[in-house]
Parts: structure tokens; C-alpha cells; sequence
């Protein structure tokens, strides 16, 4: 099973959808039936015999009521396709906001994600985490270019476009981890800009926030690390709480560690791979805007020692 | 070369010296040559355009393949898209325009032959001007400065912040001149059929193509200007300090969508419209019946041509229109499916009590019928805009429109391409090289295709160089890419047959598929000036009256 099929949707809106998709199916395939059986008819029947004696088959220039009849049906299907279909816009549209909804804004970056939980003073990157059984508001906006949000089994995409706030809603049923990747290029690692969206329990979604939401942790032991890392260009496009580290070019790392993937994705969050990337990240994702930092190799010791502690 | 010399060369001097044949060519106002070079011309793009589609297939064969980077596969699919639709398509479809319509309604040459001749260079240009970009940067090697935004190159990604260099002003000023280059070309169509039209031939008694034609050049006229408008915003945007699509500037990203759907959805129709005029000519003749119910084939072409002006926004299901918004360009979506599905079945009906004959225009015209069919109905399930939530800009949309452009038009240019070619060259194809050309591309055409399908269905977004394995992908990629070669093996075994034919084939005299239209009551192929004196019809079909003057077609007209 594909863990990103259209035709397994957890979620209300991707249910909506599929529920209406199997409808238009449906219909697609009736008619292609039909016409395509006409066809095979008309060409097995009509084609010219072996002791076919020559002469033109009867002439015939139209009908007024053939016509009329192969207009009018077509004209009927395609009303019960609009209705279907608009009822459906409308109820995911239009779809209203709950007092309990949570609200996250989503920002698209090239070439990965920043979530900001405003109501719970979360900020993260990459890895989207919602509570199961309620309606989760995500407000699309972008840094740069033209990115697009899409989770298959959770919804149908929006896109993310600058000067542009967009917004849409999921409501997964069960807890688990979806799979999903930016759907609009958006520069030359679009394809390495994947999505991972968390659906926890209500218990362990209120347990990650609270832990996202606490300062960054100060660990004696990797101290040089941390003066390596505040004293390069890290911290002009990182930020970990609590420390000089402010930027928001890339991806807060005040809790790296509770991701399970690096570079949106590419690669599992594991010391050697987090070493390697800081040495040259375009042996992951090439093109990516993170530049490699030519430390030495003790310095990438020490810097992923403290990334290390970022739990 | 033909079988009756006709023209000013006497056919005692000896041949003259290649450059002055060359010359002749390059500075030739004659509609039938200009058409030929159209087509040329299409047809070399169309051999670059599909070396670029088999290095995407190639990379894409399997997961986290490493056969080109990044760049150069972002490269390749905003060139290979960019070529087949502007220098491939375009052409081709401007080429049998200008080749037959003026043969077609009996006169000796377009309106204007030298905007013709204007237009056509303009392309030419243009074609040489975007390709030069692979000589540019770093050269060959790494893809020179080749544009990468995507053919439809979607703001802010052509801003100077994301495409520094020149990459995006090959694209855009490429586009540019090729827009003059068609709506030069669309007046010139529009201006010959109104105008130049033989003694009897009134707008009801044009053949479809025709017709189809003068619709197709009027859409060009207004799609195409949007577009050029576009391109010069565009530049403005980058060279003078303007703020229309610059987001960072406060300028808007869907702007700049809408101005280039407002040309793209049209477009479609541009290009196949001309694919159902060939149909509309070759499905009669090899079932031996009058074309069902045309009036009704003109009404629903018309009906085409102004609806295809209101669907624009389909494009646009995922970047947050309003509801009202997207149910309006739900309907007119669906609408088009109306008068779409009433050419089909008038095709059907045409066949319906008929002799079919499977020769090769017939055969690529009946797959077309099917292909097309197909391609409809993934279209309309796309129109439903929620549908499209899911599969907008996923490997199902790419998988519907190759269905319609390469399932649909490209089927019928192959049938039109061996319909008319004893007529352009005066000599018959090869049966049997057309049939293998014609088995190759179907099966190709279907392994590739078909397959592509299934991907987007399991969450494949397009325009990605590679993927992760594990989500059902891997096998139909492979599929997909099998395809290729044998759609090769097909283009291959085409060119061959146009080119040996061109030497071997046996002379085809003026008729010879027995048809109705006036091209074929004049020599194979036509002289300079088409009809040594000015035709005059009395039906649709002029030499089906004068073959049959016991019955002929004004009695029921």
C-alpha cells in the first residue's frame, strides 16, 4: 500500500474528496464504456469486406434529432457533476472554525517547512505534529516562491504563494505519520522538500508541545560545541532558544533532536548523518541554501556534539 | 520529382546550383513552401524535444538515480515543455494551415505572403534564440544557462532574486517574438479565409477544416496576445525596476497565473482544434460518407472556441479562490465537454453505415478517437475542482494532457502527415512502414502514458528529478520509460518512410485516395499557382459532384 494514495484517505476533507471521486469515476467509466463498445461496434461492423463490390455506401448528411439526443444527455451528466462537485467546494471551503480548532501558520521556505504554533508558543520546522480527532487550521504562507501543501490521506493541496495568505484544514482520524511532499515547484530541490505530519494523541500532542515550548537545553559538557556554533555563520540563519542564536533563514534547532529526519526529510536524524550534513549538505540535497561551513574536523565534532544535546 | 512538370522551369535546362535552390527557399513568399518549412522546422524541434523527454525518462527510471542533476533535469523539462508546445506544435499546426487552406477554398496563395514569410522566420528565430541558451554559462556541459523555471514559469521564481543571469530572459524573449511570429500568422489565416474563398464556396460550404482553421487563428489572435503582453511585463519587472509579478516588492505571484492560463488554457484548443480538422477531412474519406451533421461540427467548433475563453482558471483549483470562484470555472469547465463530446460522436456517426478503409491516416484517426476519448474524461474528473485538489500538478495531470497532446494531436498530425503526402510530394509512403510506425507509437504511446497515470494517483507531484522509494512509484516509472523506446522506434521508422518515399515511392497521380476536397483536383504536387484556373463549387464536396453528377451533394445542402 502506498502511503500516499488518494484512495486511502484518514481525514475529513480527503474523505470528502474521495467520496466524491468515486462518484466522478464512476461516471467517467460508464461513459467510456459506451462510447469506446459504439467505436469497436462501428468498426468491426462498417469496415470494408473482402467482396465489397465498390460502390459508395449511402450517403447520409445528419439528423436533427441524433443530435439533439447526443446534446442533451452530455448537457444532463454534466449538471449532476457540477452539483456534486460544488457541494463539495463549499463544505471544505467554507468549512468553519471551532472554538478548540487549533491554529498552526505554515511557512514555505526553499526547500523545507517552518510551523509557528501561535497559541502555543511553539516554533518548529519540517515535522508537523496535530492532535488525532479534531480540526487542525493551517494558515499558507511563503518566504520566497511558490510552494504547495499536500498530504494525500489528510487533504486535497493549497498552495503557499507570497503576498498571498492561503488556508486549509485537516481532521485526521487516526494517529499515525503521513507522508506528503511540496507540490509546486519551487526551485531546484523541490523534489527533496518532503512533509511528515505527526498525528498524535490528544496526551502526547499536549506532552510534545510543552516540551517544544521550553528553552533550549544548556548542557555543560558540550560547551565548547556551543561557542563553535554561536561564533560562525550558524546563528545568522538558526535560531536556538535562550541563546544568540536568532536567525530565521533556516530551520530553529532549539529541539532538533525531537525530529526524526534532517534537510526536510532527505535523510534520518541520525549523529553521523547530522555530521555529514553540517560538512556538506549538497551531498544530501544538492542545490540546497545552506552552504557547507568548512569546519574542521574537530570543530564538526564538537558543533554536532551540541546539536546533540538540542533534545 | 512529379509526374507532370508544371511551372516555369523549362524541362530541358539543367538544374540550378544548390545555393540558388537554397536561396529560393529563404526568401520564398509561396504558402506552400512556407508551409513545408513550418513543418520542417517542427519536425527538427520535435526530435530535441523528445531527446530531452528521454533524458527526464531516463533519470526518473528508478528511484534516487543519479543520471543528471538537479539543474539540468529542471532544465530539460522547462525546455522540453517550452519547445513542444511553442516550436514543435505550433508550427506544425501553422504549417498544414498554410499548405492547405489556400488550397483548400481554391485560391493561389495566402492573403499576406510576406507577413507569411515574416511570421514564419520570426519562429524560426526565436527557436534558434532559446536554444542558443545551452552555449551560454558553462556551455553544453551542466545545460549552458538553459531557462529552469518550468514552461509555465511561475512568479516569483522569474524574478531577478530567484533567476539571476539570463536563463529566464531566453524564455521570455523567445516567447516574445514567437507571439508576433503566430498572431502574424493568425491574422494572415483569418484575412485569406474570409477573403480569398473560390466563386460558390460561402462560409457554409468550406470544408471542416477550414472552418476549424479560421476558429483556431482567432483564438490564437486572443490568447496569444496576453501572453506577449505577460512577457513584456515581465521584462519589466526585471530590467526597469517594475513591481507586477515581484513579490518582494509587493507584486503579485497570481497575476501572473492568470495572465498566462488566460493564454495557456486557450491554447490547447489552438492545437487541437487543427488535430480535429485533419480528423474531420480523413475519417470521411476512408469511410466513403459525408461528414454527420456539419453544421452542427461548426456550431460545436464555435461553441469551442468561446468557451475555452472562460475555463482559464481550472489551472488555478489550488491557490485559494474563493469558493463562488472556483464553482464558476467548475461549470464552464464541465460545459466544454459538451460540444466536445458532440464532435466524437459525429465522428462515430460517420463511420456508422460506411466502408471503412484501415490505411495508415485512418488508423492514427481511430486511436486518436479512443486516445481522446480518455483524455476527456481524465479531463473532466480533473474539472471537478475538489477531484483536482488531489490531482492537480501531480503525474496525472502530466499523464491527461501528453493523452491530449501526444494521444490526441500528435496521432492526427501523423495522420495528416501521410494523408497529404502524396499530395505534397507526388509520390505514395510506404504502407508497411507506416503501419509499424503506426503499432510502434500505440503501444509505446500506451506503456508510456497509461502508466503515468497510476503515480499521480499514489501522490506524485510533478517536476520533482527524483523520488523515494516505497510508495508504489518505482514499477510504473519503469514502465513508463520502456515506453520510450519503442515511441522512438516508431519516430524512427516515420522519418524513414518521409524520406525514402520522397526517392522511391511509386508517383501518386492528383487523386489518390478518391477524395472530395478541391487540393486534390490539382496536380501532386500543386504548382506554384495552385489551380490553373480559378475553381468554382457548388457543395462541400466539389469532386464528389463531379464524380457522381447523377447524385451529386447541392441537392441536400
Amino acid at each position: 500500500m502506498s502511503p500516499t494514495s488518494i484512495f486511502a484517505p484518514l481525514s475529513t476533507p480527503a474523505e470528502s474528496i474521495f467520496e466524491l471521486s468515486i462518484l466522478v469515476l464512476a461516471i467517467a467509466a460508464a461513459i467510456f464504456v459506451v462510447v469506446a463498445a459504439l467505436l469497436v461496434y462501428s468498426l468491426v461492423k462498417f469496415r470494408r469486406k473482402r467482396n465489397d463490390d465498390g460502390r459508395e455506401p449511402a450517403q447520409v448528411y445528419g439528423s436533427l434529432q441524433v443530435e439533439l439526443a447526443w446534446t442533451i444527455t452530455p448537457v444532463i451528466i454534466v449538471l449532476v457533476l457540477f452539483l456534486a462537485s460544488a457541494r463539495v467546494v463549499f463544505a471544505v471551503q467554507d468549512a468553519p472554525r471551532t472554538k478548540d480548532s487549533l491554529e498552526v501558520t505554515v511557512v514555505g521556505h526553499q526547500f523545507w517547512w517552518e510551523y509557528r504554533y501561535p497559541g502555543l508558543k511553539v516554533v518548529t520546522a519540517n515535522e508537523l505534529h496535530v492532535p488525532v480527532g479534531m480540526r487542525t487550521f493551517l494558515n499558507l504562507l511563503s518566504a520566497d516562491t511558490d510552494h504547495s501543501f499536500w498530504v494525500p490521506r489528510l487533504a486535497g493541496k493549497t498552495d503557499l504563494i507570497p503576498n498571498h495568505p492561503n488556508r486549509m484544514w485537516i481532521e485526521p482520524q487516526e494517529t499515525g505519520l503521513y507522508l506528503g511532499q511540496c507540490a509546486q515547484y519551487c526551485g531546484t530541490q523541490h523534489a527533496k522538500m518532503l512533509l511528515r505530519v505527526y498525528v498524535d494523541s490528544r496526551e502526547d500532542f499536549d506532552r510534545w508541545a510543552r516540551q517544544q515550548a521550553a528553552a533550549a537545553r544548556d548542557d555543560g559538557r558540550v560547551a565548547e560545541g556551543r561557542r563553535m556554533f554561536e561564533q560562525t555563520a550558524c546563528i545568522n540563519c538558526h535560531t536556538v532558544s535562550g541563546t544568540a542564536a536568532n536567525g530565521r533563514f533556516g530551520p530553529d534547532l532549539t529541539h532538533l533532536m525531537s525530529r526524526g529526519t534532517l534537510g526536510a526529510g532527505v535523510a534520518s536524524n541520525t549523529p553521523e548523518n547530522l555530521r555529514a550534513w553540517i560538512r556538506r549538505p549538497d551531498d544530501f540535497k544538492p542545490g540546497s541554501l545552506m552552504p557547507p561551513m568548512g569546519l574542521s574536523e574537530s570543530q564538526l565534532d564538537a558543533v554536532t556534539a551540541y546539536l546533540s544535546t538540542l533534545q | 520529382m512529379a509526374t507532370t512538370d508544371v511551372g516555369w522551369i523549362d524541362a530541358g535546362t539543367r538544374p540550378r546550383p544548390l545555393v540558388d535552390r537554397l536561396h529560393e527557399w529563404v526568401t520564398t513568399v509561396d504558402h506552400k513552401r512556407l508551409g513545408l518549412l513550418y513543418v520542417g522546422y517542427g519536425l527538427l524541434f520535435l526530435v530535441i524535444g523528445g531527446i530531452e523527454a528521454t533524458i527526464l525518462r531516463l533519470q526518473l527510471v528508478r528511484p534516487h538515480n543519479g543520471f543528471v542533476s538537479p539543474q539540468v533535469f529542471n532544465q530539460m523539462f522547462t525546455m522540453h515543455g517550452t519547445t513542444m508546445i511553442f516550436f514543435v506544435a505550433m508550427p506544425i499546426v501553422f504549417g498544414f494551415a498554410n499548405y492547405l487552406v489556400p488550397l483548400m477554398i481554391g485560391a493561389r496563395d495566402m492573403a499576406f505572403p510576406r507577413l507569411n514569410a515574416f511570421s514564419f522566420w520570426l519562429t524560426a528565430f526565436s527557436g534558434l534564440f532559446l536554444y542558443f541558451s545551452f552555449v551560454g554559462g558553462f556551455g553544453l556541459y551542466g545545460a549552458g544557462t538553459a531557462p529552469d523555471v518550468g514552461w509555465f514559469a511561475y512568479a516569483p521564481l522569474t524574478a531577478k532574486t530567484f533567476s539571476p543571469g539570463h536563463s529566464t530572459d531566453y524564455w521570455t524573449l523567445a516567447l516574445l517574438v514567437s507571439g508576433f511570429g503566430s498572431i502574424g500568422t493568425a491574422i494572415n489565416i483569418i484575412a485569406t479565409i474570409l477573403s480569398m474563398r473560390c466563386p460558390g464556396m460561402t462560409l457554409g460550404k468550406m470544408p471542416l477544416l477550414v472552418w476549424l482553421n479560421l476558429v483556431m487563428a482567432g483564438l490564437v489572435i486572443l490568447a496569444v496576445s496576453p501572453l506577449t503582453a505577460a512577457q513584456i511585463m515581465l521584462l519589466v519587472d526585471r530590467y526597469l525596476g517594475g513591481h507586477f509579478f515581484d513579490t518582494q516588492a509587493g507584486g503579485s505571484a497570481v497575476l501572473w497565473m492568470h495572465f498566462f492560463w488566460v493564454f495557456g488554457h486557450p491554447e490547447v484548443y489552438v492545437l487541437v482544434l487543427p488535430a480535429f480538422a485533419f480528423a474531420s477531412e480523413i475519417i470521411p474519406v476512408f469511410s466513403r460518407k459525408a461528414m454527420f451533421g456539419y453544421p452542427v461540427m461548426v456550431a460545436a467548433t464555435v461553441a469551442i472556441g468561446f468557451i475555452s475563453m472562460s475555463v482559464w482558471a481550472h489551472h488555478m483549483f489550488t491557490v485559494g479562490m474563493t469558493a463562488a470562484g472556483n464553482t464558476f470555472f467548475v461549470l464552464t469547465t464541465m460545459a466544454i465537454a459538451v460540444p466536445t463530446g458532440i464532435k466524437i460522436f459525429n465522428w462515430l456517426a460517420t463511420m456508422w453505415g460506411g466502408k471503412i478503409y484501415f490505411k495508415a491516416p485512418m488508423l492514427f484517426c481511430i486511436a486518436f478517437l479512443f486516445q481522446f476519448l480518455v483524455a476527456g474524461l481524465t479531463g473532466v474528473m480533473m474539472s471537478s475542482a475538489p477531484f483536482d485538489w488531489q490531482l492537480g500538478n501531480s503525474y496525472f495531470v502530466v499523464a491527461h494532457f501528453h493523452y491530449v497532446i501526444v494521444g490526441g494531436i500528435l496521432f492526427c498530425i501523423f495522420a495528416a502527415f501521410y494523408y497529404w503526402y502524396p499530395k505534397v510530394t507526388g509520390r505514395m509512403y510506404s504502407e508497411t512502414l507506416a503501419k509499424a510506425h503506426f503499432w510502434l507509437f500505440v503501444i509505446g504511446f500506451h506503456l508510456t502514458f497509461d502508466s503515468m497515470h497510476v503515480p499521480g494517483l499514489l501522490g506524485m507531484p510533478r517536476r520533482i528529478y527524483t523520488y523515494e522509494p516505497g510508495r508504489g512509484w518505482d514499477t510504473w516509472h519503469l514502465v513508463t520509460t520502456i515506453g520510450v523506446a519503442f515511441q522512438a522506434a516508431g519516430v524512427l521508422a516515420f522519418v524513414f518512410n518521409l524520406v525514402r518515399s520522397y526517392v522511391r515511392g511509386r508517383p501518386a497521380g492528383s487523386d489518390p485516395w478518391d477524395a472530395w476536397t478541391l487540393e486534390w483536383s490539382t496536380t501532386s504536387p500543386p504548382p506554384e499557382y495552385n489551380y490553373a484556373s480559378v475553381p468554382v463549387v457548388k457543395s462541400r464536396r466539389p469532386l464528389w459532384d463531379l464524380k457522381h453528377p447523377e447524385d451529386p451533394d447541392w441537392k441536400y445542402e
